[in-house]
C-alpha cells in the first residue's frame, strides 16, 4: 500500500511534469501512437473486413489470420521488427499496428454479417447498387460493432505500447524501463498508473460513442420505448 | 406485358427450381403464381427485375429481353414488395418509401412530400412518417412496403408473398387495400404466395405450378374452378372437397349453399347468370 501511495505522489509531483521526460510529454506521445497506430490499422482492417462482410469470401482465412496474428508476442515481434528496420519509433508502430488489425477487422466484418440479410436483400431488389448497399445499409447498421472492434484495439494499444520505449520509440514506457533500470518503483508504478487511466479513459469514450452510434430504429422499438414514449396511433390502421 | 421464353434455372447446388417455363403476364392484370414450397414461384418472380438470373431461355418485358438491361436501372423501375416487409431498420418510414426515388436523383425533399402522399394512397395515417419500422404492427409494416414499392411510380408491381406473415384479419383487410390499389393504379401485378384463397381473390389470372415451375393450369378463378385441369388442381383447389364443394339444399325457409361436409356455408341471392344444364 506504502508503495502504491508513494507511486501516486511520483505522479502527482509536480517535479516530474514539463520536459522531454516529463509526464504531460510522455502523455502526449502515448496518445500520439496509439492514436496513429488506430487510424493506420483502421485504414488497413476496416476496408479489408467491409469487403470480407459484405461479400462473405475469405472469411475463414481472416479468422484463421487473426487468430495467427493475435498469438504472435508483441515484444517479440518488436524486436524482430527493430532488427530491421533498427530502434526509434517506426518498429513499435509496426508491432502495433498488427497488434490491433484482429480486433478491428474483426469489428468490420462481424458488424457487416449482422446486418438482417432479408434487409440486404430488399435493398438490392429496389435497385441499390452494391457501393450503395455497403454505404446506406451494412455500414450504419454495422457500425456499433466496428466502434466495439475499436474499442478492445484501442485498449490493447494503449497497454501495449509501453512497449515503445524498450526500442527507444518514446511514450509512458519510459517511466517503467526507467523505473527498472534505477530500482525506481514509485516511478515504476508511476507508468503503470498513467497508463491505466489512458485504458480506462478510452474505454468510457469508446463505450459512449458505441451507445451513441446505434441507429436510432434499431432501439427504437424494444418493447418500453413502445409503451413509454410511443403510445400506438389510435387513427393508424392495421 | 411480362413474357416468359422457355425459362429454365437451375441453382449452382444443383437444384432444378424452374423447368423450361413459358407464360405471357398481360399489361395491367394481376397474375398469382401459387404453389407450395419448391414450385419455384419466388424464382420466377425474382427473375423478373433479375435478382435472379436464368441459366437458359429469357424474359421480355414489353417485348425488351431483360438480359440486356442493366439489373439496378431495371429493379428501379419494378417494384418490390417482400415478406416481413424488408424495410430498412435504420430509416424513417418516410425515407424507406422514398428510398428508390432519391436513388434516382429526385430531391429529398420532394421525395419526401411524394411519399407522405403515397402514406395516404396506401391507407397510413401521415403521423407514422416519423416512425421507426420497429415501431408499427406487422400490418403497418406491410403497408409501408408496398408504399415503397410504388414510390418510383413503375408499371410493374412485384410481390412476394406479402400478406404471409401477418394474422388472418389484417390479411384479408391488406387485401381488400391491394384490390382498392389495383383499381386505382392499373399496374401490371405479379403476386406469389402459397395460399389458393388469396390467389382467386386477388388474381385476374392463376397460375397453378407443380414442382419444378411445371405449370398445372393458368386460367382466371372461374376457368379453374369450373374445370381444374387435372388431379393436381383439383386437389391444389380442393374442389372435391370443403368449403369449395358446394351445393344446393332445399330447406322449408328457402335454399341454401351446403359444403361437402352438409354444413350451411350461404345462400343463393339473385338469379344466376348460367342456364341449368
Amino acid at each position: 500500500m506504502n508503495l502504491f501511495v508513494q507511486g501516486i505522489l511520483w505522479v502527482l509531483n509536480p517535479a516530474h511534469y514539463g520536459g522531454v521526460d516529463g509526464i504531460d510529454t510522455r502523455v502526449g506521445q502515448h496518445l500520439l501512437i496509439s492514436l496513429g497506430v488506430l487510424v493506420v490499422a483502421s485504414i488497413i482492417a476496416i476496408p479489408l473486413g467491409y469487403v470480407i462482410g459484405h461479400t462473405g469470401r475469405g472469411r475463414s482465412l481472416a479468422i484463421g489470420a487473426s487468430g495467427a496474428i493475435r498469438a504472435l508476442p508483441t515484444l517479440g515481434l518488436l524486436i524482430i521488427i527493430a532488427l530491421i528496420v533498427n530502434v526509434g519509433l517506426l518498429a513499435p508502430f509496426i508491432a502495433l499496428v498488427v497488434l490491433a488489425i484482429p480486433s478491428i477487422l474483426a469489428g468490420a466484418y462481424s458488424g457487416f454479417e449482422a446486418v438482417d440479410r432479408r434487409a440486404i436483400d430488399a435493398a438490392r431488389a429496389v435497385g441499390m447498387t452494391e457501393f450503395q448497399i455497403v454505404g446506406r445499409v451494412e455500414i450504419p447498421l454495422g457500425l456499433p460493432l466496428l466502434i466495439g472492434g475499436l474499442r478492445t484495439a484501442s485498449l490493447q494499444v494503449i497497454a501495449t505500447a509501453t512497449l515503445a520505449d524498450y526500442v527507444g520509440g518514446g511514450g509512458l514506457g519510459h517511466f517503467i524501463f526507467a523505473g527498472v533500470k534505477t530500482n525506481d518503483y514509485p516511478q515504476m508504478l508511476a507508468g503503470s498508473i498513467i497508463v491505466i487511466l489512458l485504458a480506462i479513459l478510452s474505454e468510457v469514450l469508446f463505450s459512449s460513442v458505441q451507445r451513441l452510434v446505434i441507429p436510432a430504429g434499431v432501439t427504437a422499438g424494444r418493447p418500453q420505448d413502445v409503451r413509454v414514449k410511443s403510445p400506438r396511433s389510435r387513427t393508424a390502421l392495421g | 406485358m411480362i413474357e416468359f421464353r422457355g425459362v429454365t434455372k437451375q441453382f449452382p447446388d444443383g437444384t432444378l427450381a424452374v423447368k423450361d417455363f413459358s407464360l405471357v403476364l398481360p399489361s395491367r392484370k394481376t397474375t398469382v403464381l401459387v404453389g407450395s414450397s419448391g414450385s419455384g414461384k419466388t424464382t420466377l418472380l425474382r427473375m423478373i427485375n433479375r435478382m435472379v438470373d436464368p441459366s437458359s431461355g429469357y424474359i421480355e418485358i414489353d417485348g425488351e429481353d431483360t438480359s440486356h438491361l442493366e439489373p439496378v436501372a431495371l429493379r428501379r423501375r419494378i417494384g418490390y414488395v417482400m415478406q416481413n416487409s424488408g424495410l430498412l431498420p435504420h430509416l424513417k418510414v418516410i425515407d424507406n418509401v422514398a428510398t428508390v426515388p432519391v436513388l434516382n436523383g429526385v430531391a429529398k425533399k420532394q421525395a419526401r412530400a411524394d411519399a407522405l402522399h403515397l402514406l395516404d394512397t396506401v391507407g397510413l395515417d401521415r403521423t407514422l412518417a416519423d416512425r421507426y419500422p420497429s415501431q408499427l404492427s406487422g400490418g403497418q409494416q406491410q403497408r409501408v412496403g408496398v408504399a415503397r414499392g410504388l414510390a418510383a411510380d413503375p408499371n410493374i408491381l412485384l410481390m412476394d408473398e406479402p400478406f404471409g406473415a401477418v394474422d388472418p384479419i389484417v390479411r384479408a383487410e391488406l387485401q381488400t387495400e391491394l384490390i382498392r390499389l389495383q383499381r386505382e393504379l392499373d399496374k401490371t401485378v405479379v403476386f406469389v404466395t402459397h395460399d389458393i384463397d388469396e390467389a382467386f381473390l386477388l388474381g385476374d389470372q392463376v397460375v397453378i405450378l407443380e414442382k419444378g415451375g411445371r405449370i398445372a393450369q393458368v386460367g382466371s378463378p372461374a376457368e379453374i374452378l369450373a374445370a381444374p385441369a387435372n388431379e393436381f388442381v383439383a386437389t391444389f383447389i380442393g374442389a372435391d372437397k370443403g368449403k369449395r364443394a358446394l351445393s344446393i339444399r332445399n330447406t322449408p325457409t328457402g335454399d341454401i349453399l351446403v359444403d361437402s361436409e352438409g354444413r350451411p356455408a350461404g345462400v343463393l341471392v339473385g338469379e344466376t347468370d348460367v342456364v341449368a344444364r
